[in-house]
């Protein structure tokens, strides 16, 4: 009866519109007919009517009335709470930024400290930067150019 | 918020979670009000970043499977709630084939689960169902159409 991918034939089209009660008065004498003449179309006629009998008769449940009275400061706390995650995040970035300059700048000025130590320390830094930028790089890029960003998963 | 809520619910079947996403939604589509078409409506749009957000939710087969085993009366009978309170026998067999719904539901896939709880518990026309989606009609019929096949074969026997 059915067909894939998305398409249906005119016979379930009528029995689907006539079950929700969506049946133009022009289709009602075809649909008629086609019950009349199709009795694999009168059995399934039956067996979706009693599945409708049957959730006709069920609805969603109503969630507590306190739920609604504090739905919108929940809205408001998750997007303070955005907001907040954020902020810390930058201030964590930037203080913990300046913290390793300091203890860096301090282990360079660090007359007994050997060259090569000194210079495993400036690769190290070099190294984490560039590793930071092309990662950042890369996700800007992926996020502009991604195709089906807009996909569901 | 009521409706996107019940959508969130239809499609994820716990109350807890159903409040969470929908809350998330409004959160994101603050976020994201500059891509927002004043000249269009507003829920359709709220409504898409919802359902990304409850498809993202029911993905994860193993976690979905927990969250509706944990979830659970999200449906009510109206008979229950009626003239049917004298009647515990009634009650007990209309609120075991709500259960019995319940799990059939969560068996559909999201894009069946989706459209059968939009017409089903939310009353929306075929129209208005394909206008939300962004789907043509007959696509719209199709996913509910074989979520009933589907239901009417889980619940068969049932008198």
């Amino acid at each position: 009866m059915t067909e894939n991918r998305g398409r249906i034939d005119r016979s379930t089209e009528l029995l689907m519109l006539a079950l929700d009660g969506e049946l133009e008065s022009a289709d009602r004498a075809e649909f008629e007919r086609l019950l009349s003449d199709n009795s694999e179309l009168r059995e399934e006629w039956n067996r979706l009517s009693r599945l409708k009998e049957v959730t006709a008769n069920m609805k969603l449940r109503n969630p507590p009335e306190e739920m609604w009275a504090g739905y919108w400061n929940s809205v408001y706390s998750r997007f303070e709470r955005g907001l907040g995650w954020i902020l810390v995040s930058i201030g964590a970035i930037v203080f913990g930024s300046w913290g390793a300059w300091q203890v860096v700048r301090d282990l360079m000025a660090d007359a007994d400290l050997p060259t090569y130590v000194k210079w495993s320390i400036l690769a190290l830094i070099v190294g984490l930067v560039m590793l930071l930028v092309s990662v950042l790089r890369h996700r800007i890029f992926v996020s502009q150019s991604d195709p089906y960003k807009e996909i569901e998963r | 918020m009521h409706r996107c809520y019940y959508a969130a619910l239809g499609m994820v079947g716990s109350p807890q979670d159903a409040e969470d996403l929908s809350q998330e939604a409004f959160v994101r589509a603050f976020r994201a009000r500059a891509r927002l078409d004043p000249e269009r409506p507003f829920y359709p749009w709220l409504y898409q970043i919802l359902r990304r957000l409850c498809y993202n939710f029911t993905r994860d087969t193993s976690s979905r499977r927990k969250k509706l085993a944990r979830a659970g009366g999200w449906l009510v009978a109206e008979a229950t709630t009626r003239a049917a309170v004298d009647d515990p026998e009634r009650i007990r067999a209309t609120d075991e084939l709500r259960g019995r719904l319940e799990r059939a539901i969560g068996e559909l896939p999201p894009a069946q689960r989706e459209v059968f709880v939009l017409k089903e518990f939310e009353g929306l026309k075929y129209r208005e169902i394909a206008a939300l989606l962004d789907v043509p009609m007959g696509t719209v019929m199709s996913r509910l159409y074989a979520a009933r096949q589907k239901l009417a074969e889980l619940l068969e026997g049932i008198e």
